[in-house]
């Protein structure tokens, strides 16, 4: 695979830089920037941002690892994310993940092997009121119930 | 319920109309016109004596008066900022979703005038990277301003610069805490620092800086609207104004509603929220995000939603966070699945929290899956007293708080597991509750 930046990645990087005192602060734009471009962060996609920005390789591995939403491993084209917290747990998150791995065939932290679903379970997505909740890419889908899940997964099956 | 609303428009739960949150339909409101007036007629000193009049206290969790927290930046030339917190993370809370979907322009408004109580000349609303809709939303809303020119230079005529980005984090609840927040937006892992120096002296980039929440900040237009008095007329005599409140959990009607604070909780429960779901009765109750102790349904008896009651009864109002919890509800599994979260979201600087966290996670588990003895609830007990104010920041403490409380007011469930050797009360299940 190619790492190398696209010219529209570099040029919304440098767009970033812009609006902050130190071309430091851009970072983590950027990383989202290049997650975008290439669905995951590998060594080199990271090394490549770090360049761009002028700011050190360890440093900017040191922020991909500290937030969860850089991803240092390929996810499917649909990454369901379950939120695990306390108020879709009351609303039966568990049974939701049991539910999904189920219906999927695949299992919370792993990747289908046609590349299309990755299941993981996250922490609050401050939607607690229409719990249980899940994000999907950048989707929120919210007050699941099983025949919504049955919705969704038919819907993905088609696409 | 009576009392006029300052950020939404009626109380029923989640009002979602894509309409409110164009330009055209806040400046159909009036929106826009405070800040004008204010930058045309008031000096920065008149706007932070009018917050300061107002008597509102920071809504991000922490409570602090928020004329003060602008009058503690030093006055002189040289860049300022003013940090939007939008990262919305503490378990149970989600009003300032709603705001930012719905209300941008209102948030837009307050930090123009905030920005130039203090001398802030540049603004940055940080989101949790989650929210990508509403990090649209809210570019979308600033992009609407800065065509009208009431974001970026000499605004209204009045030579006032004001700029306004968005920032987005990437998941990591620590962010939401300032200092935090401040290092992430600098392009760094979010490590709390420590205070001393506050940020208000040295925050972002060095420079003086004031983080606030969402909701604090949407209410600034309104409170120079009508006047800081005005303001202070609602709620009580201590805790001035409304409140968003975020309810979820074992309720009929869970959702997002403006209240005047000094509402009664069974006010709150039964008429706004048509109580307990499946007419069971309540259990216990989380006032304010996961953070703060929990109460027993005993306990709620009296309680009022302002600064001063959840205190006098050993809790706190916090982010706002309403959690409800009925009868049935097993609390060991409740704080296992709290201890959890904290393990994971440990920024790891500070060994009591970096080892404690995982520890009462373990303890916790450990419990509810019935391998655990006396020895390991003492253990809870004890390693979560070690933590407590041995840290950087409060994020131990907020794991502290819970598992303290839960263990002490329902010790007999804990017992219960280590008699029946495994949980006694029922799975929580998929699918019963819409
Ligand atoms: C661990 C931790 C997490 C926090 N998360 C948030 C948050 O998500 N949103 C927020 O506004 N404040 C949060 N806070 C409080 C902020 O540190 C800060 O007090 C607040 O943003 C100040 O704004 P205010 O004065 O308007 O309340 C958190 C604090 C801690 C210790
Ligand atoms: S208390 Fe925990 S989260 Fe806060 S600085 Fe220390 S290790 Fe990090
Ligand atoms: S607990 Fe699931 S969204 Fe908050």
């Amino acid at each position: 695979m190619d790492w190398t930046l696209s010219e529209a990645s570099k040029q919304a990087i440098a767009e970033e830089a812009t609006k902050y005192p130190t071309r430091r602060s851009a970072l983590m734009p950027a990383l989202h920037i290049a997650q975008r471009q290439f669905g995951w962060l590998s060594e080199a996609a990271i090394e490549a941002v770090a360049k761009e920005l002028g700011v050190p390789v360890a440093d900017a591995q040191g922020v991909v690892t500290f937030y969860t939403m850089y991803r240092t491993k390929p996810v499917g084209r649909y990454h369901i994310q379950v939120c695990q917290n306390l108020s879709c747990s009351l609303m039966g998150a568990e049974g939701l993940i049991g539910y999904l791995e189920k219906k999927l065939g695949v299992k919370c932290g792993e990747t289908s092997p046609d590349g299309k679903f990755t299941i993981s379970r996250v922490e609050c997505l401050a939607a607690c009121g229409t719990a249980p909740v899940m994000q999907v890419n950048d989707t929120y889908y919210e007050k699941l119930t099983p025949q919504k899940v049955d919705d969704l997964v038919a819907g993905w099956a088609k696409s | 319920m009576a009392g006029p609303l300052v950020l939404l428009r009626d109380l029923k739960p989640q009002v979602d109309d894509p309409r409110t949150r164009d330009l055209d339909w806040y400046v159909g409101q009036g929106g826009y016109k405070t800040a004008e007036t204010v930058l045309k007629t008031k000096t920065p000193d008149d706007v932070i004596a009018e917050v300061k009049a107002s008597g509102i206290r920071g809504r991000g969790g922490a409570g602090f008066p928020t004329g003060m927290k602008w009058s503690f930046v030093p006055k002189g030339d040289g860049p300022k900022y003013l940090l939007c917190n939008a990262d919305e993370g503490e378990p149970g809370t989600f009003k300032d979703r709603l705001l930012l979907t719905q209300h941008p322009h209102q948030l837009i408004e307050g930090m123009i005038i905030a920005g130039f109580a203090f001398g802030a000349r540049q603004g940055y609303v940080y989101i949790r990277g989650e929210f990508v809709i509403e990090a649209e939303i809210v570019r979308r809303a600033i992009a609407e301003a800065y065509a009208k020119n009431w974001l970026g230079k000499n605004l209204w005529g009045t030579g006032v610069d004001f700029d306004l980005h968005v920032y987005r984090g990437a998941g990591a609840y620590i962010c939401g805490e300032e200092t935090s927040l401040i290092e992430s937006i600098e392009g760094k892992r979010g490590y709390p620092r420590l205070k001393p120096p506050f940020p208000a002296v040295y925050g972002a980039w060095g420079k003086p800086t004031v983080v606030n929440n969402v909701e604090t900040l949407s209410a600034v237009p309104w409170i120079l609207a009508k006047g800081g008095a005005q303001y202070a007329k609602i709620g009580t005599a201590k805790s001035a104004g409304t409140r968003l409140f975020s309810v979820s959990g074992h309720v009929n009607r869970p959702g997002v509603y403006e209240i005047p604070l000094g509402t009664p909780f069974t006010t709150i429960l039964n008429d706004v929220c048509g109580g307990v779901s499946g007419g069971r009765k309540l259990k216990a109750l989380i006032t304010g995000g996961s953070s703060v102790p929990i109460l027993t349904a005993a306990e709620t008896e009296g309680l009022i939603f302002d600064f001063e009651s959840p205190a006098s009864k050993g809790t706190m109002l916090g982010s706002g966070g309403v959690i409800v919890m009925a009868e049935g509800t097993c609390m060991v599994r409740a704080l296992m699945v709290l201890m959890r979260f904290y393990a994971h979201e440990s920024c790891g600087q500070c060994t009591p929290c970096r080892d404690g966290t995982p520890w009462l996670a373990n303890l916790t588990k450990m419990i509810e899956t019935g391998q655990a003895s006396m020895n390991e609830i003492e253990l809870l007990m004890s390693v979560s007293k070690k933590m407590a104010g041995n840290t950087i920041c409060p994020l131990a403490d907020a794991a502290v708080m819970p598992a303290q409380s839960y263990a002490t007011k329902f010790r007999d469930e804990f017992i219960a597991h280590l008699d029946g050797k495994g949980c006694p009360f029922p799975a929580w299940t998929f699918g019963e509750g819409h």
